[in-house]
């Protein structure tokens, strides 16, 4: 492979400024939404469910079919008719669609697209569709969701289990028979998202004469998704042309879930009969893009009582939200191989069980699985240290892979590509400045302050096998499917008339300077500069080479991309060594590419410039030497012999390279509020030949960053009716430059074997050491054995705080579960009234007419039936609802029961209430009743941190309104009671 | 001023980047759609419209704002700057805007604009700004690719060049 | 994630805007800043039909100090507020609380008045202003009045502001001498709405502290000074008195912990920085 050409003074492993930064710096990147469009483009708005669960009953799209500027309105019927569901990843009976058909099954799934001149009026259009939900019960827990009688999203799969799988490795049994003890950590790791700061966007165009659509979207595939889109649009893959802006704004692997919306512009393209461009905004982000997986853990050890971990017993449930949306359950497996972490572990056992959730579907985002694994085995690994009295270091260090044990089979299946884990942890802790942190700590506790340090040991996958996924099918299953593996990559360098140089890849960059890397690779090959070479990672898939591998994710640039790019030069430069030996009149080994020139590697002075002889295939082939082919495009894929297919025994190489981080944090635990601060936080990498330190670097810190973010700020917060919590950048909580400390970065390096150019991936570590870092910490500081994160002060408080007297005594008053959305609330007032006439109140919808704020008169259904349109608000939100109210269970004049429900553009609300009448004395009657309220829609994940109190506010008037008109004896205080019941509570 | 009505354009004018320009907007149409779709200014990127991100943030009459925040029509007759006016000439880059490239103080660059017009104003009025208070100021965008650490020396870089060299 | 149509008056003079409010009333909104206002058309939480655009109107843009109060203009930017040079010394409490409200990016446009009429309880001016027994100026066709703070604020996003009626100004109260003043907030991060954000005063061995971030408005209460040992049992009663609630970001007992410690620390530090 020539290590000649990357001699130490070449480019690789400089920090060259970036050639992308030049146009980024003046506002001239080219994003999706930057580029020109077609003439006609038209613009969609996605109408989405306000419910977690629900069953669409009826769906009203005539009155935004004929408004302004609207060219077509779809709903899930008009999508399902041309198109085909996504495939699903795992054999079980269940669709998935990238809109509702007959039920929606998460807050923010889409159920109409709206098609219109502009996003204004598309937006406009989407307030003239009604559609008519009938509520499900919700199920947000993955452990509640395996329950009997938990609600079923996907009827036919016949439960929320769509896959159960259970692995041995060696002889875990006998090894935890044998033990001298077993230790367990069970964890709950949170939903959360890397969110980028552009959204998703796509442009789609369908030709009827070809039946093929043209896309252009911000993914990072074309990836095997490519695939699943094409078979979703009914057409073959040449019909499917996708391309990718020039630049992308960041996507850490969350733009992977674009692919369900190119499904859905394509068909509402084809509808419309024009171009269509969708650009998703941040509410729709949070909602319903995807993000990672949470899930629930059991970990037991079989140690030995110096802290030797024997064997390993997984129980993983993964909750992939309310569709099983491909690649998933790829999460899940995708450490498959690296399950006993950086440690030196034979017997392994493991149960993977995949549930479904009313939440949003969940796909790439960075640490891909990492985060999940990690967080409940480097918590072992603490618990392990706290419960034999052992330093965690010490159990680190007898548990590390061995210096001598590389290449390294794991116990499932991958091979640890190189490493020194010991040396690295060593020369962190000694560089790290550990022995300081340890005096800090002792000093600290010493003054009564809360102090902690945190370790976390990790190995980082990157290139994914493309047939690990298969692991989630049986042997036999995947017998039948055929094997699949591999990670193609793909590196095209051209030649034009002129000599200059262009490199194509598949890579589809978000930011992480591919082009630069690749320029820098290509010109130490090439004996060029950097600048000579012009790199295009924009991809097509009709003009360029591209495989089901290729793209962006898994951390694969800079071990397979740039080392494909470094094949495809290299190859190249061969070739032109044939053509330039015959003119030089040397021999092609000794021809020596340098300084823009080839020379005669022992006269310098025979020469030519290196464009003279580039150019040569094109202007004078017939001169070529008899054995030189014409050389003007080389493309080059390349995939490593290490990835090999499951085997019968389900081991799975599930990545091709393995780098190690060892992080070190100390924390501070404010004692007033709880706070955490972070002290210092030291992070060692290996990740083989690094390229370009100040790319690894900005990795590194970036990394970090949205690891910070996921230990202590950020979460995908659900209720238990499947609201979502977080809807808005206010309550989706990302670290500010406040926030994010400096880390100490360290770097101990052991070149990958298995790439071409010895790089490993560096993207994602972090974000999987460092969540648990922190929480190792933050358990050191508080001398705590579970901790969950995100690690909210309010959390931490309870372990500080005092028991807290009881309040004084004050009057019954609705209050709210902690965390649920559920309003109780209870009480009864004298009303000097006789129980008839309250009784006659009830059931008169005059009476409601004049009671209800904002009704814009009341329509009597039946005798116990009442809808009305109501106005509603509280300052400046203002929306309209439909409201019902029934009545039931009647024993008059004695008791009734009240079901009201509101229904708006804003949310909904739904609520129950008991009501008894007791005649105290003639003319005078107690009313009582106690009532449970619920809110939910949007109102609920956007102003979710005002609700409760908004709902409050009006509970708490109608309790005043009643005692003073029931004083009064007036009508009217009763019916108060069922403006409580409506979003906002009127 | 006659009241605008919504469903209507409305011309609406004002100076960007020092040059007079004009389009045509609803009184609906937010200042962020208005440079990037009427102007073609698509240098000022859009990434929550809910005015935490940071990325529209634009100078308006020489301070930042967020342009997700402001109706275009409230924009008439403003001094509008954007990140296309930074760089003092073509082909060259204003000394934050190097700043930024020499340190890899951008990634994926979407929100970069948003932060250089913070910080290029911040800079003018406060010269001798403290780290602290230049963290602050920055703590107005969100960045998901670099985390602060780049930005951050990057900042203080043109802090310190900008002081020995004022006019650059 | 765009506003629903509306008519938009760039209002030239006060007679203007109380002429739209007198005839559209809660269909007509103000636009001051817009920072609060903006997020919300975005989301299409507010629809309002008309908005008047506030900032044009010379009579709302004046800050005057009459050696008792400033008062603000309903067009004062919260960033011209900042920049008063005398303002950490004659308005002690505005000063340590300013730079808690959202960013810089956002304080340069939003106005003082607009965040008063807003009336979020986390929000810290309405806080202070309640704190300081500050006086909020409205004016309609029909009348001009003046509102004590602490009566201001009746709710959740609810004011006893008339839908005829414009918020002109407000009044902040000056620091006394011999008075000491302190603002402490708590947040999730830097910027964000208050869990609790506590303003203090203490003036005689007395305190009165406000609170925001926890009942449904901001609430001030007198207390026993710092050194009076009352002051944890009248602490505790006014955080359980605040009926704190649970949300995503912190709970009610963590809420009414933060009253009771950040409530002591924040009259600390004001009896403290006594002038």
């Amino acid at each position: 492979m020539g290590a000649d050409v990357t001699a130490e003074t070449g480019w690789v492993g400089r920090s060259l400024p970036r050639v992308e930064d030049a146009a980024l710096l003046r506002g001239a990147g080219r994003y999706i939404d930057d580029l020109g469009t077609p003439a006609g483009t038209l613009h969609a708005a996605i109408l989405r469910s306000p419910h977690g669960h629900a069953a669409i009953e009826a769906i009203e799209l005539a009155a935004a079919r004929a408004a302004p500027g609207v060219v077509a309105v779809l709903a899930g019927a008009e999508i399902a008719a041309l198109t085909a569901s996504l495939v699903v990843g795992v054999k079980a009976p269940m669709e998935c669609w990238p809109i509702a058909i007959d039920r929606v099954r998460y807050m923010g799934e889409p159920v109409a697209v709206a098609v219109a001149r502009d996003r204004y009026l598309a937006e406009d259009a989407l307030d003239l569709i009604e559609v008519r939900y009938r509520p499900l019960p919700a199920v947000t827990d993955p452990l509640a969701a395996l329950a009997d009688d938990a609600p079923v999203l996907h009827p036919t799969l016949g439960g929320n289990l769509a896959s159960d799988r259970r692995f041995s490795y060696g002889e875990p049994d006998a090894a935890f028979a044998e033990a001298a003890v077993k230790i367990s950590v069970e964890t709950r790791y949170p939903r959360n998202a890397c969110t980028p700061i552009e959204t998703y966007g796509v442009v789609a165009e369908y030709d009827p004469g070809l039946d093929a659509y043209d896309v252009l979207a911000n993914f990072q595939g074309p990836f095997s998704l490519h695939a699943v889109m094409a078979r979703a649009l009914k057409v073959p893959g040449n019909r499917l042309r996708l391309r990718t802006p020039p630049e992308s704004g960041g996507s850490f692997g969350v733009k992977q879930g674009v692919f369900a919306y190119v499904v859905l512009i394509a068909a509402a393209a084809r509808t419309a009969g024009a171009p269509v461009k969708w650009v998703e905004d941040r509410l729709e982000h949070l909602a319903a893009s995807v993000c990672a997986t949470n899930r629930v853990t059991r970990l037991d050890a079989a140690v030995s009582a110096e802290g030797k971990i024997l064997a390993l017993a997984w129980d993983q449930i993964e909750d992939c939200g309310a569709h099983l949306r491909a690649p998933e359950p790829a999460t899940l497996y995708r450490m498959h191989g690296n399950m006993t972490g950086a440690y030196d572990i034979r017997h392994v056992s493991i149960r993977n069980r995949v549930v479904l959730t009313n939440k949003m579907p969940t796909g790439l985002n960075r640490g891909f699985g990492g985060p999940q694994v990690y967080f409940p085995l480097e918590r072992l690994v603490q618990q392990i240290a706290v419960q034999l009295g052992i330093d965690p270091l010490e159990v680190i260090r007898r548990n590390l892979v061995p210096a001598d044990a590389f290449p390294y089979r794991t116990a499932t299946g991958a091979i640890l590509d190189s490493g020194d884990y010991r040396a690295a942890t060593d020369a962190a802790l000694r560089q790290g400045g550990h022995a300081e942190l340890v005096a800090r700590r002792a000093q600290a506790r010493a003054e009564g302050r809360l102090y902690g340090i945190g370790y976390a040991a990790v190995v980082e996958p990157s290139v994914s096998n493309m047939g690990y996924i298969t692991a989630v099918l049986t042997p036999a299953e995947r017998r039948r499917a055929g094997p699949k593996n591999g990670a193609q990559a793909t590196a095209t360098i051209a030649l034009d008339p002129l000599g200059s140089v262009s490199l194509h890849v598949a890579s589809a960059p978000q930011g992480q300077g591919h082009r630069t890397v690749l320029a820098q690779v290509a010109a130490d090959v090439l004996g060029l500069r950097p600048q000579d070479i012009r790199v295009i990672t924009e991809i097509d898939t009709a003009r360029d080479a591209w495989s089901i591998a290729s793209g962006n994710y898994s951390s694969r640039f800079a071990p397979a991309v740039a080392g494909a790019a470094h094949l495809a030069a290299t190859r190249l430069r061969e070739r032109l060594a044939r053509i330039a030996a015959a003119q030089l009149n040397v021999p092609a080994d000794e021809v020596v590419f340098a300084e823009r020139r080839v020379r005669a590697r022992d006269n310098p002075d025979n020469s030519l410039p290196f464009a003279r002889l580039a150019a040569a295939s094109h202007w004078a082939p017939g001169t070529l030497p008899a054995d030189a082919e014409a050389v003007i495009r080389e493309t080059v894929f390349w995939t490593p012999p290490e990835l090999t297919a499951p085997t019968e025994a389900d081991e799975v190489n599930s990545s091709l390279c393995h780098g190690f981080i060892f992080d070190i944090c100390a924390v501070e635990v404010d004692r007033v509020t709880a706070e955490v601060r972070i002290d210092r936080y030291v992070t060692m990498h290996d990740c083989g030949r690094v390229l370009h330190p100040g790319m690894v670097a900005g990795q590194v810190t970036g990394g970090f960053a949205h690891a910070l973010g996921a230990a202590l700020y950020e979460e995908h917060a659900y209720g238990p009716d499947g609201s979502f919590l977080s809807g808005t950048l206010a309550d989706y909580l990302v670290p500010t430059a406040m926030e994010v400390p400096e880390p100490v970065i360290l770097h101990h390096e052991t070149v990958s074997p298995f790439t071409p150019l010895g790089a490993k991936g560096v993207g994602e570590g972090n974000c999987m050491s460092t969540p648990v870092c922190v929480a190792n910490a933050v358990a050191d500081a508080l001398g705590l054995a579970d901790v969950t994160l995100p690690l909210l002060p309010a959390r931490l408080a309870e372990h500080l705080f005092a028991a807290e007297t009881s309040p004084p005594d004050r009057p019954a008053r609705p209050v709210a579960k902690p965390g649920e959305r559920q309003l109780f609330g209870e009480g009864s007032a004298t009303v000097e009234a006789p129980r008839e006439k309250i009784w006659a109140m009830l059931l008169d919808p005059d009476t409601l007419a004049a009671v209800v704020p904002g009704a814009h008169g009341i329509e009597k259904l039946s005798p116990t039936n009442f809808r009305a349109d109501v106005t509603l608000g509280i300052g400046p939100v203002k929306g309209r609802y439909r409201a019902e109210i029934s009545l039931s269970d009647l024993r008059p004049p004695k008791a009734v029961t009240l079901t009201g429900g509101a229904e708006g553009g804003l949310g909904f609300g739904r609520g129950t209430g008991h009501v008894t009448l007791t005649e105290e004395a003639p003319g005078r009657t107690v009313v009582a009743y106690c009532y449970e309220a619920a809110i939910g829609g949007k109102v609920a994940s956007i102003g979710g941190r005002l609700l409760d109190g908004a709902a409050r506010v009006v509970i708490g008037q109608f309790f005043q309104a009643l005692a003073t008109q029931a004083g009064g004896g007036r009508r009217g205080g009763f019916f108060a009671w069922l403006r409580s019941l409506l979003p906002w509570g009127g | 001023m006659p009241r605008l009505s919504a469903g209507q354009r409305h011309r609406v004018s004002f100076s960007l980047n020092g040059r007079p320009v004009a389009g045509e907007a609803e009184p609906r149409l937010l200042l962020s759609d208005f440079l990037r779709g009427v102007l073609g200014a698509t240098g000022t990127h859009v990434g929550c419209e809910h005015g935490v991100c940071g990325a529209c943030t634009v100078q308006i009459d020489g301070v930042p704002a967020r342009a997700c925040l402001t109706l275009a029509v409230q924009a008439e007759g403003a001094d509008i700057r954007t990140v296309e006016g930074l760089a003092p000439a073509p082909g060259r880059l204003s000394v934050l805007q190097e700043s930024f490239r020499e340190h890899h103080a951008l990634q994926c660059g979407f929100c970069t604009p948003g932060i250089l017009m913070s910080l290029d104003a911040f800079l003018r009025q406060r010269p001798d700004a403290s780290e602290a208070e230049l963290r602050y100021m920055l703590s107005g965008h969100l960045c998901r690719c670099t985390g602060y650490v780049p930005i951050m020396r990057a900042a203080l870089a043109a802090r310190d060049r900008l002081r020995e060299e004022p006019n650059a | 994630m765009k506003p629903a149509p509306f008519d938009y008056v760039r209002a030239s003079d006060g007679a203007e805007v109380l002429d739209v409010l007198h005839r559209q009333g809660a269909d007509a909104r103000i636009l001051a800043g817009g920072q609060s206002l903006l997020p919300m058309l975005n989301m299409r939480l507010a629809r309002p039909a008309v908005l008047v655009d506030i900032m044009h109107v010379p009579s709302l843009q004046s800050i005057a100090d009459d050696g008792t109060a400033l008062r603000i203009g309903a067009a004062v930017r919260q960033a011209e507020l900042e920049a008063r040079p005398d303002l950490a010394r004659r308005q002690k409490l505005l000063a340590a609380a300013l730079p808690w409200i959202g960013h810089a990016q956002t304080r340069s446009r939003g106005t003082v008045c607009g965040s008063v009429a807003h009336a979020d309880p986390s929000a810290e001016l309405p806080l202070l202003l309640v704190a300081l027994g500050g006086t909020v100026h409205l004016r309609s066709r029909r009348r001009h009045r003046a509102v004590e703070a602490g009566a201001f604020f009746t709710g959740m996003m609810a004011t006893d502001r008339a839908d005829d009626e414009l918020i002109e100004a407000v009044s902040i109260p000056t620091a006394r001498p011999g008075a000491g003043y302190a603002f402490r907030e708590i947040g999730r991060r830097h910027g964000d709405f208050a869990i609790v954000a506590c303003a203090a005063v203490v003036e005689n061995g007395r305190a009165r502290l406000g609170i925001g971030g926890v009942a449904d408005r901001p609430v001030a209460q007198d207390m026993p000074g710092p050194d009076d040992e009352a002051l944890d049992e009248a602490l505790d009663a006014f955080a359980w008195a605040l009926e704190a609630r649970d949300d995503l970001h912190a709970t009610a007992r963590y809420r009414r912990e933060l009253v009771r410690r950040l409530g002591r620390a924040t009259i600390e530090e004001a009896a403290r920085c006594r002038a």
